[in-house]
């Protein structure tokens, strides 16, 4: 017998964008009518494949297009892909929330999601309550869980709480008891989307663990979407890199992530205003955002790890109060973030305001790294956020015509060393 | 004798068996399904999950409320005395010899049984897109479940409709009970299933189309007027729309009702079965496009 658990062939997701209204209508009808002639339907052949960048021509848009892979058990895979390369989609078809247009997926053993934590949970009912609750509905019978409730109870750490209404519940509390039973489920296939992106970080350690046991001691099969490179590169036995809906490559986790990681740099280290490409909203409206090589004359010169940098910004406030709290998340290509930074600034209404930031020279590490941009209002209400609006790359040149290779660590400080 | 040829025939090669072991899948996603894959079976297996949303329901509806539960029987005894005044005073129609309190709380207990029914279940997919959207579960357990509350909070309408005929049979000296009654709890069953069959062929359209939703509003309440609920089936006798009347198959069911309860009413087998034949049909089809619906939902609704 093989032991290949999931099996996807052909699989294909076509949406119909816009709103649904009288052309809908239209659609349906003559599909119906050509179905009843026994022909194919027709919106089936058309369709682009999904990149979000430039703008389409037809209603259809394909999400997934002929993917082809399988799963063996014990498998951990790794997804990756850009957002809108189709990861959603294809976890949606696993678990059954949605159906393929066409294709299918041959499964052996009981499947459940984590595609989002405490789906059912009832803010009026106890913790007791919706353990069960939510047990049930992730596919669990009374008599299962009720064998397993004190270790979940203690695996989230709220027997204090566990006959109170879960909305009291801190949201820490009310994540922590919703992966924890979630986590309890013996699935012989389990789906993980992200989740691991919630709670503190010591809790996010028990969670990491927790699926780590589920694939290596029980032996089960994982399918693990992320964009953190750094949990798919340490969890995943093996990845696949999705691309504009259909499977780029597969192979170890490693060279997946340095194709997506080749993939994505695109390197932007700026950005301008253009009259048919805004960016921003009604609260703020961005007219330039760049990269700046401070250490020389030319701003666009190729960035050193001795270099400083200037991060610059122009836009204007649209808002009816002039305090911005502006600030960035500065993470590595692979999803660590090093440092943020901000900071309120007046910022007259409807004028530009212009804003620089230094980086130090001798400060980040040779990699690619990635700006993540946020407005917020004096009261911290968010504003605009930009996720990975500029993406730069900084080169240890000495070192690449020299040495080896890069030093180990997020950051390359110079420190002083001497004799004592 | 065995000839070699027969012999190979007979014992099946090691790929063969292989190769059937390979196609053993627990599961298949396939973007079509046959038409009468009603999954009943798995409806049965999420019977845990289907109790458990039932006592959901009814926790969570009057939480936070002072009078809880007995919002249940508020609401008969105001609509009695509502009927009372405006079909008995003001419009001055019969009764068909009965109680007037009787007549019209019996109408109005079996009758919001079936309209909490219907516009509970036809609300089925836009209330829980949220849920679907994320974890997949039969999704008939939840209108099920929504009849299967409906039925407790009916069983109390009942408890208070048996105690007022308790109560004024004491005050009359006219108490009914009989044979009759063996009746009653095919009615209950026949009035849910009315509701869950048309529920579901609403809650399967409003997905793509909205305008449902709109009609669900008011119709129910317009359905009520062709109901025999505020006036008795004879009242009709005669008169030229009767028929509008005899082809609604909730007013065999409402009839009985008063008939099992009473002993009183206009009832035919013909009748009943009408009713009966019209509840098997809106069930299966409710189900086919259910099933139907319940797949690709979340890309319309």
């Amino acid at each position: 017998m093989s032991d290949t658990v999931i099996k996807v062939e052909n699989l294909s997701k076509q949406y119909r964008l816009g709103q649904v209204g009288s052309s809908f209508l239209s659609h349906d009808i003559n599909r119906a009518w050509h179905k009843l002639r026994g022909k194919e339907d027709p919106y089936l052949k058309i369709g682009e494949e999904n990149d979000r960048t430039t703008k389409r021509n037809s209603d259809y848009v394909w999400a997934l297009r002929d993917i082809n892979f399988e799963v063996k058990h014990g498998e951990v895979l790794g997804i990756i892909g850009r957002n809108g390369a189709g990861k959603s989609t294809l976890l949606k078809i696993l678990s059954r929330t949605t159906k393929p247009t066409t294709g299918n997926i041959k499964i052996k053993g009981r499947v459940a999601s984590l595609l989002e934590v405490g789906t059912g949970f009832h803010p009026e009912l106890s913790g007791r309550d919706n353990i069960f609750l939510n047990g049930a509905i992730l596919g669990m019978t009374k008599a299962e869980i009720k064998s397993k409730f004190d270790e979940i109870v203690d695996f989230a750490g709220v027997e204090k709480y566990i006959d109170t209404p879960v909305k009291r519940y801190s949201s820490g509390m009310y994540v922590r008891l919703a992966f924890a039973v979630a986590a309890h489920l013996e699935p012989e296939i389990l789906i993980v989307d992200e989740v691991l992106a919630v709670g503190d970080a010591e809790f996010q350690k028990k969670a990491l663990g927790k699926m780590k046991d589920v694939s290596t001691k029980d032996g089960r099969t994982v399918l693990f979407v992320s964009h953190n490179m750094i949990a798919v590169e340490t969890l995943c036995t093996s990845a696949i890199l999705l691309e504009n809906g259909s499977v780029f490559d597969e192979g170890i986790p490693g060279l997946m992530i340095k194709h997506y990681i080749g993939k994505n740099a695109d390197l932007k280290r700026g950005y301008k205003h253009e009259s048919n490409n805004t960016l921003g909203n009604d609260n703020i409206s961005l007219l330039y955002a760049a990269i700046e090589n401070a250490s020389v004359a030319d701003k666009n010169e190729m960035i050193d790890v001795k270099t400083e940098i200037d991060v610059r910004l122009i836009f204007i406030n649209k808002t009816k109060k002039d305090i911005i709290s502006v600030g960035f998340d500065l993470k590595t290509i692979k999803g660590d973030t090093i440092f943020g930074s901000g900071n309120k600034f007046i910022c007259p209404i409807g004028e530009e305001t212009e804003l620089t930031c230094r980086i130090p020279g001798n400060f980040l590490n040779n990699d690619t790294y990635q700006l993540f941009f946020y407005f917020h209002s004096d009261e911290m209400d968010p504003l605009l956020a930009l996720p990975d609006l500029l993406t730069f790359e900084i080169k240890d040149l000495e070192r690449e015509s020299g040495y080896i290779g890069k030093i180990n660590g997020f950051l390359r400080p110079q420190l002083i060393w001497h004799f004592d | 004798m065995i000839t070699d040829t027969e012999q190979i025939k007979n014992t099946p090669s090691p790929a063969l068996t292989a190769s059937a072991n390979d196609d053993h899948w627990d599961e298949i996603i396939r973007p079509e399904t046959g038409l009468f894959e009603l999954n009943l079976k798995e409806v049965w297996k999420y019977r845990d999950l289907l109790m458990l949303f039932v006592k959901r329901d009814f926790i969570a509806q009057y939480k936070q409320t002072i009078l809880g539960p007995i919002w249940h029987i508020i609401q008969p005894v105001f609509t009695t005395i509502m009927f009372l005044l405006v079909f008995g005073k003001i419009a001055n129609i019969p009764t068909d010899g009965l109680h007037p309190i009787l007549f019209y709380m019996s109408g109005i207990t079996i009758w919001s049984y079936f309209s909490a029914c219907l516009t509970a279940t036809s609300n089925t997919f836009v209330a829980n897109a949220g849920i679907f959207g994320k974890v997949y579960f039969p999704r008939l357990v939840i209108p099920l479940s929504t009849v299967m509350s409906n039925m407790v909070k009916f069983g109390i309408q009942f408890g208070l409709l048996l105690a007022v005929m308790l109560w004024l049979g004491v005050q009359t000296g006219k108490f009914y009970f009989g044979i009759n009654w063996l009746l009653i709890p095919v009615l209950v069953v026949m009035m849910g299933g009315l509701g869950l069959g048309l529920g579901i062929i609403i809650s399967s359209l409003t997905t793509k189309y909205r305008d449902f939703t709109v009609l669900i509003g008011f119709g129910v309440q317009l359905a009520m007027y062709v109901t025999p609920v505020a006036y008795p089936l004879s009242f009709l006798e005669g008169k030229s729309y009767k028929w509008v009347v005899d082809a609604n198959p909730l007013s065999s069911v409402v009839e009985a009702f008063r008939f099992a309860l009473f002993n009183e009413g206009t009832v035919s087998i013909a009748s009943l079965g009408y009713s009966f034949l019209f509840m098997i049909a809106s069930l299966f089809f409710g189900m086919l496009i259910f099933s139907k619906v319940e797949r690709s939902f979340m890309d319309t609704v």
